[in-house]
C-alpha cells in the first residue's frame, strides 16, 4: 500500500477515535446495553468489504474461492447490522418515563 | 457526477448518521431516533456499495444477505432481556469472524502477495478477528453456562504458554508480512489464524462469570478494531470511521466497568480474582436475622423512601416483573421507590436498567451509585434482591478484603436493609458480607421471585 494512503487512512483513523471517545463518554450508564449492541450493529460494517469480496468477477483467477469466503463474511457481519439495529430499537422502546403519581 | 463520487458522498453521510446515533443515545428520549438514523445511514452505504462497478457477481451476495438478515432478525426477537450479554456477546464474535473472513478473501484473491505494509495489515486484521471469535466464544459459553463453567479456567503455567502462542502469532506474522506471495505465505496464515484462535480461548478461560461484563466490553471493542482494519485493507475511510467509534465505545465502557471494581484491566485479564494472597479477612461478628415475608411486609408497610438494589440474581429468577408489581404496591401505599444500580451490576453494563424497563418501571426511578449514595442516610428500607458484592461494606472497612477500594452501594446506611437471597452462599468473589451481619440487616431467605410475590400478596391481603 502507498504510504500516501496509508497515513491518510491513519489520519481519519486518530480523529475518529478523538471524537468517539468525546461522544460515547456522554451516553449515560442507564443506557449502556443498548449502547453495546448498537455498537455490535455498527461493527457490521465490515459487511461492506465483505461485498467487495463477493462481488469479484466470476472465472477469473482466485476469485470465485475469495468470493466463497465475501459471501460467509457478508452472512456474518449481516447478522449483525440486522440483529444489532433490531435488538437496539426493541430495547430502547421500552425505555419509558411515567407521570408520578 | 461519477459513481465513485456518488459512493463516497453516501458513505461520508452515513459517517455522519453513525454519529449522530451515538450523540442521541446521551439521553433515553432521543436514543431511539438515533438508532434508526443509523441504521438508515448503513443501509445506505450497503445500498451504494451494491452499485460499485467492481461488483460483479451477486450470487454470493444475495445468499449472505438472505441468511444474515435472517439470523439477525430471529436473535433481536427471540432473545429475552435477560439474555442480552450472551447475545452481545456472540454478535461479538460474529464481527470478528466476518473480519477475518474479509482478510482471507482479500488474501486468496491476490495470490500475487501485498507488500510487506499490505501484509501487516492482513495479518493484524485476520488475528483480531479470530481472536475476537474465539473468546468471544467462550464469553458466551460461560455466560449461558451450559457448556463449560462460568468459573475461572486455571492451570499451571497459563501465562507461560499464553505467551508463547502470542510470541508464536507475533513471529509468523512477520514471517507472513515478509513474504505474501501465494502458496508459501498460505503456510503462516493458516498458523497465525490458528494461534490466534488458540489466543483468544486462552485469554477468556481463565476469567470468571463475574468478570463477564469487562470481557465482553473489551471484546466489543475489539470486534470494531477488527471492523477498522479491514478498513485499511479495502481502503475505506468509513469501515475505519465506524471501526473506531466502536473501538472508542468498548474500552470507554471496559475502563468504566473496571474502575466500578477498582480493578486494572491487566488485573482482570492476568489476576484471576482473589488469586494473590491478600491475608486475613477481618472476622465477622454479629449474628444473622432472618426474617419471614409476612415481617418484611411490616417493615416496608411502615416505609417512606424504599431503595431496591438489583443484582444478577434478580435475573436468574427472572424477578423483575414481580419487582414492578412489589413497586406499585409500595407506591400504592405512599412510598417513595427507587432502583440503586451499581455499574458492575448484572452481567454487562446496564443490563439491570434494561431489565427494569423491561418490566415497565420508568427509568426516572433508576439511579446511579454515585447519586444514591448521599442520600441513604433518609432511606427507610434498603432492599437488596439478588446482589452481594455491590454492597459489601468489607470493600470500605476491611483492609484485607479482595474487594477493598471497590466502590459500592452504601446500603448500610439505611434505617432497614432487607435482602433477598437464594441462600446463605457467598458472592461471586467468594467473599463474606459483613452486612448481613450488621443489626440493621433482616435475611429474606428464597427465590427472589417467589419473595417478591409473597410481599406482593401480602399488600394485597392487608
Amino acid at each position: 500500500m502507498e504510504t500516501t494512503v496509508l497515513t491518510f487512512l491513519l489520519f481519519i483513523l486518530v480523529l475518529a477515535i478523538f471524537l468517539g471517545v468525546e461522544i460515547i463518554s456522554k451516553v449515560p450508564s442507564l443506557l449502556h446495553t443498548p449502547l453495546m449492541s448498537g455498537s455490535n450493529a455498527i461493527s457490521g460494517i465490515t459487511v461492506l468489504g465483505a461485498i467487495v469480496a463477493a462481488g469479484l468477477a466470476k472465472g477469473v483467477g482466485n476469485n470465485d474461492f475469495a468470493a466463497l469466503l465475501g459471501g460467509i463474511a457478508i452472512a456474518l457481519a449481516m447478522i449483525n447490522v440486522v440483529g444489532g439495529y433490531f435488538v437496539t430499537d426493541r430495547m430502547l422502546e421500552m425505555f419509558k418515563k411515567k407521570e408520578k403519581k | 457526477m461519477d459513481l465513485n463520487t456518488l459512493i463516497n458522498i453516501v458513505y461520508i453521510l452515513s459517517a455522519i448518521t453513525f454519529i449522530l446515533g451515538f450523540k442521541l443515545m446521551s439521553s433515553p428520549e432521543s436514543a431511539k431516533r438515533g438508532n434508526l438514523i443509523s441504521g438508515t445511514g448503513m443501509a445506505a452505504a450497503i445500498i451504494v456499495t451494491l452499485m460499485d462497478q467492481h461488483v460483479e457477481r451477486y450470487d454470493y451476495i444475495i445468499i449472505g444477505v438472505a441468511v444474515g438478515a435472517a439470523v439477525g432478525l430471529w436473535l433481536a426477537y427471540k432473545t429475552p432481556m435477560t439474555g442480552m450479554p450472551q447475545m452481545v456477546g456472540l454478535l461479538n464474535g460474529f464481527g470478528g469472524l466476518a473480519s477475518l473472513f474479509v482478510a482471507w478473501g482479500e488474501f486468496h484473491a491476490h495470490p500475487e502477495g501485498q507488500g510487506i505494509s499490505g501484509g501487516l495489515i492482513l495479518w493484524l486484521t485476520a488475528i483480531i478477528g479470530s481472536v475476537t471469535f474465539s473468546g468471544s466464544l467462550i464469553a458466551w459459553a460461560k455466560l449461558e453456562e451450559k457448556f463449560i463453567s462460568g468459573k475461572p479456567i486455571t492451570y499451571n503455567g497459563q501465562q507461560i504458554v499464553t505467551g508463547a502462542i502470542l510470541l508464536g502469532v507475533l513471529a509468523t506474522g512477520v514471517l507472513f508480512a515478509m513474504d505474501t506471495v501465494a502458496p508459501d505465505a498460505y503456510r503462516y496464515f493458516a498458523v497465525f489464524v490458528v494461534l490466534a484462535l488458540a489466543l483468544g480461548i486462552a485469554l477468556v478461560i481463565p476469567i470468571g462469570g463475574a468478570d463477564m461484563p469487562v470481557v465482553i466490553c473489551l471484546l466489543n471493542s475489539y470486534s470494531g478494531m477488527a471492523a477498522c482494519a479491514s478498513g485499511f485493507i479495502i481502503q475505506n475511510n468509513l469501515l475505519i470511521v465506524a471501526g473506531a467509534l466502536v473501538g472508542a465505545s468498548g474500552i470507554i465502557l471496559t475502563l468504566i466497568m473496571c474502575k466500578a471494581m477498582n480493578r486494572s484491566v491487566a488485573n482482570v485479564f492476568l489476576g484471576g480474582f482473589g488469586a494473590a494472597p491478600t491475608g486475613a479477612s477481618a472476622e465477622v461478628f454479629g449474628e444473622i436475622k432472618e426474617v419471614k415475608a409476612s415481617d418484611a411486609y411490616l417493615i416496608l408497610e411502615a416505609a417512606n423512601r424504599v431503595v431496591i438494589v438489583p443484582g444478577y440474581g434478580l435475573a436468574v429468577s427472572q424477578a423483575q416483573h414481580a419487582v414492578r408489581e412489589l413497586t406499585e404496591a409500595l407506591e400504592k401505599n405512599g412510598a417513595d421507590v427507587s432502583f440503586a444500580i451499581h455499574p458492575v451490576a448484572g452481567r454487562m453494563p446496564g443490563h439491570m436498567n434494561v431489565l427494569l424497563a423491561e418490566a415497565n418501571i420508568s427509568y426516572d426511578a433508576m439511579v446511579e451509585m454515585d447519586a444514591i449514595n448521599p442520600q441513604m442516610d433518609s432511606v427507610n428500607v434498603c432492599m437488596i434482591i439478588g446482589a452481594n458484592d455491590v454492597v459489601n461494606p468489607a470493600a470500605q472497612e476491611d483492609k484485607n478484603s479482595p474487594l477493598w477500594g471497590m466502590p459500592i452501594i452504601q446500603a448500610s446506611r439505611a434505617q432497614t436493609v432487607i435482602v433477598m437471597k437464594r441462600g446463605k452462599g457467598k458472592g461471586f468473589a467468594g467473599v463474606e458480607n459483613p452486612l448481613f451481619f450488621k443489626n440493621n440487616c433482616r435475611m429474606l431467605y428464597g427465590d427472589a421471585k417467589s419473595s417478591l410475590q409473597a410481599l406482593v400478596a401480602e399488600f394485597k391481603g392487608g
